[in-house]
């Protein structure tokens, strides 16, 4: 009996999902939004059996399908989840429900597309996340962009159109060098092994020459810094989040930035760890000024979302910093940080977009004293603001902690220099609530604002539940990760030490040419 | 009876088969001009059409059969039955968004139709040919119809002077072809391919500037018809001037066919030199890619911006040339097809724009379309995509199979330009989306003139285009077929 193909379910569902409402009139606006939540609810349901199918301790892929694509070009269709990729699913089908479920109040303009582009830019995250497949990534890498650069264009704010450009342009100029290093490495393995293949395990046993890793690694690390976003590559993403509609932030911060981080455990490290070696404390160096000037620019902010959204720079600094710490505490905090960054920066967003709907205006000026009108949604924001602070208790402290010790291990100034981001990130984070939810009410408008209706209530719900999950038992996300993260950096060490022993014979060589003679 | 000479028996007229159809349907057509119909009659697109379908039939059911006719000027190869399918299709989806766009601007329907064909069938003997006299009859037959089909607006000064303009420069490349010709002639004894090839096997020609002369007028010719810098000047008016469906007919046919008659000349007669042709090719494709979509950048008028695009679409294709060998040619034959596809269905939406004699193509008349028209504007928002390069769409596998054949032969500063350039150029590609989706509406919204047969083509274009984005392995292994021969 054929298993069923799992993973393609989940690529192509919400896809599907994203054609039947494109087909819907658009008249028909109440059964869109059903439509949508539907679809995006039945998505995260399909992607559960992930969590408790998948088998911790196998390090290898698993729910593997492999399928011939252009066998004239050696890409093959090849989809399989390992314990990085599959939180990643995870949160990528928990964050899109959420924020299909958030926006049904938000979004009055041209729902139909709305939904069907949120769903399209589903199929996306989660085929890039699951593809085994350097063309078939690169694929779903770029294909992403589309909807979400129309998400941000046509329902945005007043600058959309320049933020969605600026968008798109940035990452697609990091990632056409990606794809010229993708061929090139194609090439090497064909002319190395004689069979022509993107597979990516096909490229983990390809020996590479020291100085052909250094191109190649600058080649993917622009294209994943860009996403990250590493300073000082992260223009782009305060005027994409300010001028995003809600949905959009909430997406692209939970899950889109994560791609940055999976392209490095993925691809960036452990095909080419020498010049990831190389270039570490370069980057952690970057990391670490992301990590401050983030939580610094964050702090002087007037605006909410420009706030959370330069609290990402800092935050993912810390998962940069973790992974080029490049030990197993490094990358178990960096995996846990991506998660933890996605729901509570998501959550953010979405809290920030809760209050926009009501007043129509982010400023941090506009509001103070909400906790009398609102007292559940202050409640909710404290929760997520503690998690974000990276408070014990809450996932946020779990992940940072172990980053902070992995950098310690590593170079111990990394670590005493990020422990200020999560001093400056309370400073930024507790400051903005004091003024937002504390003191007299201000302003006049803000006296009679409703709290959080139940629909609201039921979009948070599995967001804080996930924060204290994380926060007080982390360890059975640690088990589905461990394992492969410890492939991970196993491959990338291996692979290291592969290098030596491919070079030597090179070094050997001319002295036994000579002795042949000209040929 | 007189016995038919010797000659014309030897002929395998059946390979002749798309030859024979399109010139009798052209005479047919003309004919018919006699016996008077409704202006609004369908008759000329009608027989125009089945006069493609028979010339690509004729040519599919012997697809596999390999001949060479007329003292091995004229050849029926892989080759020549993928490009002769490729301009029947060409010509046949022009047709059918020429079916209401002819008759909306009152043009006469039966001489359009007519030179629609020729130049189709003079496209088919450029691909076909295997002498450099026949390349030059076939590529003066597509060129004279295209300076008369670019000036079809009479009434039109923009028409009249793009035509005017694509006619003169037009004729002074020929004469370059010419003496180009002359000249390799003149140096080698023959204007036969593959008896060019064999005399440089035996003597080598680069010392000999007969030869380097010829050869550099060769490309000049060349150059000119696939609009490559720094022989582009005619493209943006003649683009602009011309029908909108003359546009698209010329941008996908004209521009293939240029490249056909490069690509044969190149690998058949010119493959031993093709390690010192390709620093000038690399560069021509530098400036080509460049200059093409920086200048794209500044335009307010589609057409005029899509012939900028079409000219870096040029260099794209002659990155495919630099790189050269089975490879490159495969690559660049797969990517002609696939911009043809998108091109074509890019200029079938502009023609559809605007009623009666009133053609909106600016930018600015797009406004509000994706939202007024969704089936337009994701039609143009495919094609858009797929011109940019962006999965999944066919674009994308085409500059991938161009980029790496050029990476495989460590062309790497060439391919990094050419990645760099498809983020230029994705930037005006863009702008079309943006006006489509998000700028206001300002002024009179743009009116479409729905029509059948245009849509009939949009649609398979679309196809098309996705189609190849997710999954190009039958036409990857015909274009890789379809080469063989030539090498």
């Amino acid at each position: 009996m054929t298993e069923f193909p799992w993973l393609s379910w989940l690529v192509f569902f919400p896809l599907m999902g994203a054609v039947l409402i494109a087909l819907m009139p658009a008249t028909a606006e109440r059964a869109i939004r059903r439509w949508a939540i539907t679809v995006s609810i039945a998505e995260l349901l399909f992607s559960l059996p992930l969590w408790w199918r998948f088998v911790p301790a196998q390090p290898g892929w698993q729910f593997e399908e492999k399928h011939a694509w252009l066998p004239a070009l050696g890409a093959t269709y090849h989809l399989g989840v390992d314990g990085i990729s599959v939180l990643l699913v995870l949160l990528t089908t928990v964050l899109t429900a959420v924020a299909v479920l958030g926006s049904t109040g938000a979004v009055h303009q041209r729902p139909r597309e709305f939904y069907a582009l949120m769903l399209a830019l589903e199929t996306g995250m989660i085929g890039t996340f699951l593809c085994l497949d350097l063309l078939l990534f690169y694929v779903f890498w770029e294909a992403m962009l589309v909807p979400m650069y129309l998400l941000i264009g046509i329902w945005g704010g007043p600058r959309r159109v320049y933020a969605a450009i600026k968008f798109f342009l940035y990452t697609m100029a990091g990632s056409v060098l990606m794809l010229a290093a993708i061929l090139w490495l194609y090439f090497m393995q064909r002319a190395a092994t004689g069979v022509a293949t993107f597979e990516l395990d096909a490229f983990y046993a390809l020996a590479i020459p020291h100085a052909t890793q250094v191109w190649l690694f600058l080649a993917f690390a622009l294209a994943f810094a860009i996403k990250v976003p590493m300073f000082p590559l992260h223009t782009w993403l305060p005027d994409a989040h300010v001028e995003a509609p809600t949905a959009g932030s909430v997406i692209l911060a939970a899950v889109l930035l994560k791609m940055g981080t999976y392209g490095f455990i993925r691809f960036a490290i452990p095909l080419f760890p020498v010049a990831s070696h190389q270039f570490a404390p370069w980057i952690a160096g970057l990391a670490l000024v992301g990590i401050i000037y983030g939580a610094l620019v964050a702090m002087v902010q007037p605006d909410l979302k420009k706030l959370v959204a330069y609290s990402s720079v800092s935050h993912l600094g810390f998962a940069m910093l973790g992974l080029y710490a490049m030990n197993p505490q490094g990358f178990a905090g960096a995996m846990l940080q991506m998660i933890n960054h996605g729901i509570s920066t998501g959550a953010l967003f979405q809290l920030v977009g809760v209050v926009y709907e009501r007043r129509h205006t982010r400023m941090i000026a506009d509001f103070g004293g909400l906790w009398k009108p609102l007292p559940v949604f202050a409640a909710v924001f404290l929760v997520v603001m503690l998690s974000s602070i990276g408070l014990p208790g809450t996932n946020g402290f779990v992940g940072e902690f172990l980053i902070l010790l992995g950098a310690y291990r590593a170079q111990p100034v990394w670590a005493v220099i990020a422990a200020t981001g999560v001093i400056l990130s309370a400073c930024y984070m507790l400051w903005m609530y004091q003024r937002v939810m504390f003191g007299p009410v201000t302003h006049a408008e803000n006296e009679k604002l409703s709290d959080l209706s139940l629909r609201e209530r039921l979009v948070f719900a599995p967001l804080l539940i996930l924060v204290f999950w994380m926060g007080f038992m982390p360890q059975p996300f640690l088990d589905r990760m461990q394992p492969a993260l410890d492939r991970t950096l196993a491959l990338a060490q291996q692979r290291e030490t592969m290098q030596v022993v491919e070079a030597a014979p090179a070094r050997v060589a001319p002295p036994l040419a000579s002795a042949g003679g000209p040929r | 009876m007189m016995p038919l000479p010797a000659a014309l028996l030897a002929v395998d007229w059946w390979a002749l088969g798309a030859v024979i159809a399109l010139s009798a349907g052209v005479m047919l057509l003309l004919m018919l001009e006699f016996v008077p119909v409704r202006a609004e009659s369908g008759r000329a697109p009608a027989l125009a059409l089945l006069t493609l379908i028979a010339a690509a039939a004729s040519v599919f059911f012997v697809r596999d059969a390999r001949r060479s006719l007329f003292g091995g000027m004229f050849v029926h190869d892989g080759f020549s039955v993928f490009f002769t399918l490729l301009f029947c299709s060409i010509a046949a989806v022009s047709v059918l968004v020429s079916w209401n766009y002819v008759k909306r601007l009152g043009l006469r329907a039966t001489e359009y139709y007519a030179l629609l064909l020729s130049a189709t069938l003079g496209m088919i003997v450029m691909a076909a040919s295997n002498d450099l006299i026949t390349v030059f009859l076939g590529l003066e037959l597509m060129s004279i119809s295209l300076y008369v089909l670019v000036g079809f607006r009479r009434g039109q000064l923009e028409s009249n002077e793009a035509a005017l303009k694509y006619f003169l420069l037009g004729a002074f490349a020929s004469g370059f072809l010419l003496y180009g010709i002359a000249l390799v002639y003149g140096a080698t004894g023959s204007t036969n391919l593959r008896a060019i090839a064999a005399f440089m096997a035996d003597s080598p020609m680069l010392q000999n500037p007969l030869f380097v002369t010829g050869g550099l007028l060769l490309l000049v010719g060349f150059g000119f018809k696939v609009a490559a810098v720094p022989f582009h000047m005619w493209a943006p008016d003649a683009y602009e001037g011309a029908p909108t469906s003359v546009t698209g007919f010329m941008s996908a046919g004209a521009k293939a066919a240029g490249f056909a008659a490069i690509l044969r000349v190149s690998m058949s007669a010119l493959a031993e030199v093709q390690g010192d042709w390709r620093p000038i090719l690399s560069w021509i494709a530098i400036l080509t890619m460049t200059l093409g979509n920086v200048t794209a950048l500044l335009q307010t008028n589609v057409k005029r911006m899509l012939a900028y695009s079409s000219i870096a679409h040029a260099g794209y294709v002659l990155v495919a040339l630099a790189a050269g060998g089975p490879q490159g040619t495969s690559a660049a034959v797969f990517y002609l097809v696939i911009y043809a596809v998108t091109s074509l269905g890019a200029f079938g939406v502009l023609a559809l724009l605007g009623r009666g004699q009133d053609e909106r193509v600016l930018i600015s008349d797009l406004s509000g379309l994706g939202f007024r028209h969704p089936v337009l504007g994701l039609a143009m928002t495919v094609f858009m995509l797929s011109l940019g390069g962006i999965p999944p769409t066919a674009g994308f596998m085409g500059k991938v199979y161009i980029f790496g054949a050029a990476l495989d032969q460590h062309l790497v500063s060439l391919v990094i330009v050419g990645v760099l350039n498809s983020v230029v150029s994705i930037f005006y590609y863009l702008r079309i989306t943006v006006a489509m989706y998000m700028d206001e509406p300002s002024g009179e919204p743009t009116e479409v003139s729905w029509a059948a047969p245009a849509m009939v083509a949009l649609f398979a274009s679309i196809v098309l285009t996705l189609w190849w984005g997710v999954q190009a392995q039958a036409l990857l292994v015909a274009a890789q077929r379809s080469v063989r021969g030539l090498l």
